[in-house]
């Protein structure tokens, strides 16, 4: 299988005060269609930063980044976010759901940005909160759901859209253990069964195993992993 | 339409301060459909002036009345082809508070100069001949029930009889209509001879005289004619357009438009603020939620539609619900201002003036919203 990301040379430097800090270091990284990556490392090794920019969130300083067959360090804002519509579904540590929206409403955001119309929307819709497991809580808000609940309605709107690829940033961080390996048991399933490439920061090393591949960083370079490590 | 649920929602995020902003801009647009009705209908009155009459009145003031003698010398003048005149009888009906505009008139030489108002023949036949008799516009009969046959006590605040008394009694012979504008038809018009041989003092003088001109173009000359006639005399006049009169008539109220748009300025001016600081704190604190809708492909410009959007239907919902409270209460001013309707030019400023105040509120936070660095907001830094 081909890669679906593919770093060159990638610098990210930001400003702090007038002081220039480079976070990432001249990275090369290839990542495999399909893969299931955990990326690892202590806070501030830059694997948010590193992430943020494979999700079009953010822009290299210096180097080529083709994620989904586009060199996405040359698009203009417009064009990245039409592009991170149709490519990356995200996951986020503390859910980020509309409070005032139900979960179907929820789910629904990222077609709100496609051509389809209201009743293919609810079929999709219905369809990813089948997969996560909450066709039940459809109607419900937020705040009438559990954590791992949200997380999953969270994944649900991750899908929806049929992306090529999820990131995940630190997905499990809010979890119990219980509830955290059931949804890292569900990330497994859309990887293994949906063939959803999928890249997760985590600090958790029993998350991490969930994962097929591990990346460490550290200060901003790749290091070589205990165990799994990327090829 | 499929981002309406999601404006919606964004909108009652917070519902206590939703519903007091949106109670506190109906007000405003009730009170600006109240007030500029009222200028809006005296404006069309001025707007509807005829162009063929005249008005002289007394050059001290339009209350100071006028010899009965000038009429003739008056019709003299050259383009003059109709001369009528009136009095100012000032009376109400039973209370003080049921004012009725109550005028002594020559009736043939009145409904020749003001054919907008229909009466049948045969009821301006009855009221030529019957002194007592008096016709109604069809507003005014609506109002307190009057109908023909009817034998109607007034009370004159200035006119009073020799034994003393200002009340008058009139038969009721004709209802007349303005089919352009029935609202105006709230007259009760009188024979002047039952006035003049009744009334206890100003014998031989009228109130004003209305005078016809054939060419409009000619109006300021011969006002100019008619003043130079009574140059120097113990009771010089003041010619002036319908136009010209009805300004000056409303101008002894005040500045009626002066006065609506520094109420209606300064209300608007405190909702600006009101409705924009709840924008920006709305805004303020949904930062994570905009960053989350970025996140996931919503460009900038569909987030500051989002934002405006809300504005939008804030100010639009509330100024709709505030229009319509003016519109239903507006039938019980008619005596102020004269219509029975909210006039639909006001409406529409209204729904304008909202659309405006969505887009001065909403812009700022919208900006913002537009130009959130989605890193930063998303790690708490915005």
């Amino acid at each position: 299988m081909g890669s679906i990301v593919s770093l060159r040379n990638v610098v990210k430097t930001y400003m702090r005060g007038k002081q220039p800090v480079e976070v990432l270091h001249h990275l090369d990284v290839e990542i495999p269609e399909g893969d299931f990556l955990a990326l690892m490392g202590p806070s501030g090794s830059g694997k948010t930063t590193l992430l943020n920019l494979i999700a079009g969130l953010d822009q290299p300083t210096e180097g080529e980044l083709t994620v989904a067959g586009e060199r996405i360090d040359r698009l203009p804002s417009g064009k990245l976010a039409k592009w991170r519509a149709r490519n990356i579904g995200f996951v986020f540590q503390f859910y980020n759901l509309m409070p005032m929206l139900n979960a179907e409403r929820n789910v629904e955001l990222p077609l709100l940005l496609t051509s389809l119309g209201s009743a293919e929307r609810k079929r999709n819709v219905a369809a990813a909160l089948a997969i996560v497991g909450l066709a039940d809580r459809a109607k419900h808000k937020p705040s009438e759901l559990s954590g791992g609940q949200q997380q999953r309605v969270a994944i649900a709107r991750a899908l929806v859209a049929d992306p090529k690829l999820l990131v995940c940033d630190e997905p499990t961080g809010d979890l119990d253990r219980e509830t955290a390996d059931e949804i890292l048991g569900l990330l497994q399933t859309l990887n293994r069964e949906h063939h959803k490439t999928i890249i997760m920061v985590t600090h958790d090393q029993r998350a991490a195993d969930f994962a097929t591949r591990q990346l460490h960083l550290d200060k901003g370079r790749l290091v070589e992993s205990p165990q799994k490590s990327a090829a | 339409m499929k981002y309406i649920p999601l404006i919606w929602a964004g909108l009652w995020r917070k519902r206590a301060r939703t519903i007091f902003t949106l109670l506190s801009i109906v007000v405003a647009f009730m009170l600006f459909g109240l007030l500029q009705g009222v200028n809006s209908a005296f404006d069309k009155g001025i707007q509807g002036a005829n162009v063929n009459r005249l008005y002289v009145q007394n050059r001290v003031t339009f209350t100071e009345p006028l010899p009965y003698s000038y009429l003739s010398q008056i019709e003299s003048v050259p383009g003059v082809n109709g001369v009528a005149w009136m009095s100012w009888f000032g009376t109400y009906y039973q209370d003080p508070k049921n004012f009725v505009f109550s005028f002594p008139v020559d009736a043939e030489r009145y409904f020749d100069l003001y054919p907008e108002d229909h009466l049948p023949k045969d009821q301006l036949n009855a009221l030529i001949h019957t002194r007592t008799g008096a016709v109604i516009g069809s507003e005014l009969a609506k109002k307190y029930g009057w109908k023909i046959g009817d034998h109607i006590p007034l009370h004159s605040t200035i006119w009073t009889k020799p034994d003393g008394t200002s009340d008058w009694t009139f038969d009721i012979v004709g209802i007349y209509e303005d089919p352009q504008d029935p609202a105006r038809a709230t007259q009760f018009l009188f024979n002047h001879t039952y006035f003049d041989e009744g009334r206890s003092f100003g014998k031989g003088t009228v109130g004003w005289y209305i005078v016809r001109i054939a060419d409009p173009s000619k109006a300021a000359a011969i006002t100019q004619t008619i003043d130079n006639l009574f140059a120097n005399s113990s009771d010089e006049t003041r010619t002036l357009t319908e136009k010209e009169n009805a300004q000056s008539f409303l101008k002894q109220l005040g500045d009626i438009n002066f006065m609506v748009t520094a109420i209606v300025g300064a209300v608007f001016f405190t909702l600006l603020f009101l409705t924009g600081n709840t924008m920006m704190q709305s805004i303020r604190e949904r930062i994570p939620e905009l960053a989350v809708l970025k996140t996931i492909g919503f460009s900038d410009l569909s987030v500051l539609l989002l934002v405006l959007g809300e504005a939008l239907m804030l100010c639009l919902a509330s100024a709709i619900l505030g229009l319509a409270a003016a519109t239903a209460i507006f039938p019980a001013m008619r005596d102020v201002a004269g219509v029975v309707s909210l006039p639909m030019i006001v409406i529409a400023m209204g729904l304008g003036a909202a659309v405006l105040l969505a887009l001065v509120t909403g812009l700022p936070p919208a900006w913002r919203a537009r130009s959130l660095n989605i890193v930063d907001a998303l790690a708490g830094r915005k």
